[in-house]
């Protein structure tokens, strides 16, 4: 996948991606009308299809709710890159297909504005803007197995 | 190399012994959700085409965030809850006049018990640590999954020992351990760990390890767990309807860090906005003007903490500027605070009382802040915009502090209105 990036800092929680008021629904649209909205009130309009998100460490740190990764992939963002994820939110994400990948390097090297490439497969990020490379830890097998089916509903499906 | 509690009850569970890092599949004793996060399990659970649950025994659905209903909107997500406790039989399905914040209700009702693996599509449920079994929050999906296969999918974590010595001193309380705690070692300072307490833990009661496994999550943790003693076995011995397992770790269990917390250093603590580990001791924390005052949740609504605002309120009035809210966390804690008489002094002090609900404690409704309001609060999480408006604050503290903060009508240690 390849986007611009959006960048914010550490211990961003679930509370500023997506707050409470708006969890009276699960629709994903429109949750993700109100994605980020308390951290940054511009997000909404300048996320396009694709984007990355370059997050520093503990991202999403606090509640489980999946509300956050699901209104993150509704507004757009292809994939995240962060210092470290909380690891409630590390799951959701896996479990609902939203690909993410850990590397400390990356994120200090792309500016927001970059042009970014992700290859999560073998765990590259290439920087286009700047030209260039960094390498992180891909994941587990069964992990990639989950991230495989999009998701760990479709993977279970495919057990049961 | 020994293993650590954690350890010890996943390997149970897995028929094997584990180590840390690896992945696996384990079976769960009970899967929970609530309010906000089984509709979105629902949903899933649905796609996966299978038309019964792994076990209606297992399964508890807690509506407890926006109940009773604030909205439209959230009595269309309880209703979902409703009718799927209905289809499937359900056993542990609570309606509002018999319910209680999901992580008090649980223990208290015996549905968590020792040795047991208890997933809950909650971040909180790292609670009941507090009566030695592996506990931890996950997501909707992973509830969905679980309820349909009765598994989830762990990183077998490390661990962080924290070894208690000395007692607690008078007006400290769990509350104020777990943020001195999460003040030395940070918001992601037992990132994907579990952080295991052992020591002189009989210096706290079931209700103070309650606080400080519920808190786990704010350093980040995987879970939070005690040792077993007589006081869990006091707790669960009545409360228990089937057979648990009491396990100890190895001796000589490998920690990532191991802390000694010296219990009588510790002063009552004030976590500043806008993170947890923002920790001061109430000497340090200046005088700071507040609006509102929450006593209740997840961490610090049981009996014992509404005892001890019961203390410091009896005969005292709330400071004109400023709003008590009191939620004891269960029915039975709600009805056992009418029998005590404690209802009666909040009422007369000026506090108002709710039914249990997590409303105010992560801004979902009764008791949100305006632009610019400052509360003091017995729960959790202290993020931008967690009990209202982004403008907002929110400080953290125990049940001691928090009321007599509210006589007070800025922040102060009890000793002062005493």
């Amino acid at each position: 996948m390849q986007g611009k990036a959006i960048k914010y800092g550490d211990n961003i929680d679930t509370d500023v991606i997506i707050p409470a008021r708006y969890l009276n629904t699960s629709d994903p649209q429109e949750l993700a009308q109100h994605c980020m909205e308390d951290l940054d009130k511009e997000f909404k309009n300048k996320v396009q299809e694709g984007d990355i998100l370059v997050v520093g460490e503990n991202f999403g740190s606090g509640s489980s709710r999946e509300h956050a990764p699901i209104a993150i992939k509704a507004s757009g963002i292809s994939c995240i890159i962060a210092k470290s994820f909380a690891r409630i939110f590390f799951r959701n994400a896996i479990n609902i297909g939203l690909p993410i990948l850990e590397c400390k390097e990356a994120v200090d090297g792309i500016e927001e504005g970059d042009i970014v490439l992700v290859d999560t497969d073998n765990g590259i990020v290439k920087n286009l803007t700047k030209g260039t490379e960094f390498k992180a830890q891909p994941f587990p097998d069964f992990i990639k197995e989950i991230m495989k089916y999009g998701g760990l509903i479709n993977y279970v499906r495919e057990k049961v | 190399m020994g293993l650590t509690l954690t350890q010890k009850i996943l390997s149970a569970k897995v028929g094997r012994e584990v180590k840390p890092g690896e992945l696996i599949e384990v079976d769960v004793d009970v899967v929970l959700g609530n309010d906000v996060t089984a509709p979105v399990a629902i949903k899933e659970f649905e796609k996966i085409g299978i038309d019964r649950v792994f076990d209606n025994t297992k399964i508890a659905l807690v509506p407890d965030h926006f109940v009773p209903n604030k909205d439209i909107k959230s009595a269309e997500q309880v209703n979902i809850m409703r009718k799927f406790a209905k289809k499937h039989g359900i056993v542990n399905f609570f309606e509002v006049g018999q319910m209680g914040i999901e992580h008090a209700l649980l223990p208290e009702k015996g549905l968590v018990l020792p040795g047991d693996v208890v997933i809950g599509a909650d971040s909180h449920t790292c609670t009941y640590g507090a009566l030695t079994c592996f506990s931890t929050g996950v997501g909707s999906t992973d509830m969905a999954a679980a309820m349909a296969t009765g598994k989830a999918w762990f990183k077998v974590p490390e661990a962080i020992k924290f070894v208690l010595k000395g007692n607690l001193q008078k007006w400290v309380s769990g509350k104020d351990v777990i943020l001195y705690i999460i003040g030395k070692i940070g918001v992601d300072g037992a990132l994907y760990k579990s952080m295991e307490f052992t020591g002189n833990i009989k210096a706290l009661s079931i209700d103070d390890r309650f606080t400080i496994a519920n808190m786990a999550i704010e350093a980040g943790a995987k879970n939070g767990i005690f040792d077993f003693d007589e006081i869990t076995d006091a707790y669960v011995k009545g409360r228990a309807k089937r057979e648990y397992k009491v396990f100890e770790r190895d001796e000589d269990a490998e920690y990532s860090e191991v802390y000694e917390i010296n219990l009588d250093e510790i002063r009552p603590q004030v976590a500043f906005p806008h993170l947890p580990e923002n920790t001061r001791n109430i000497d340090e924390v200046g005088k700071v003007k507040i609006d509102q005052v929450v006593i209740g949740s997840c961490t610090n609504g049981r009996i014992s903490d509404m005892e001890i605002a019961y203390r410091i309120l009896k005969g005292k009035k709330v400071h004109p500027d400023v709003r008590l809210l009191i939620f004891p966390a269960t029915q039975e804690i709600y009805l056992e605070c009418v029998k005590r008489g404690y209802i009666e002094e909040f009422i007369k002090a000026g506090a108002a009382v709710s039914t249990p609900t997590c409303g105010p404690c992560l801004g979902g409704h009764m008791g949100i802040l305006a632009k610019g309001e400052r509360a003091l609060a017995t729960t959790n999480r202290n993020f931008v915009g967690r009990m209202g408006h982004p403008e907002s604050e929110v400080y953290l503290s125990s049940p001691a502090v928090a009321a007599a903060s509210a006589i007070a009508g800025y922040i102060v240690s009890p000793e002062e209105v005493e």
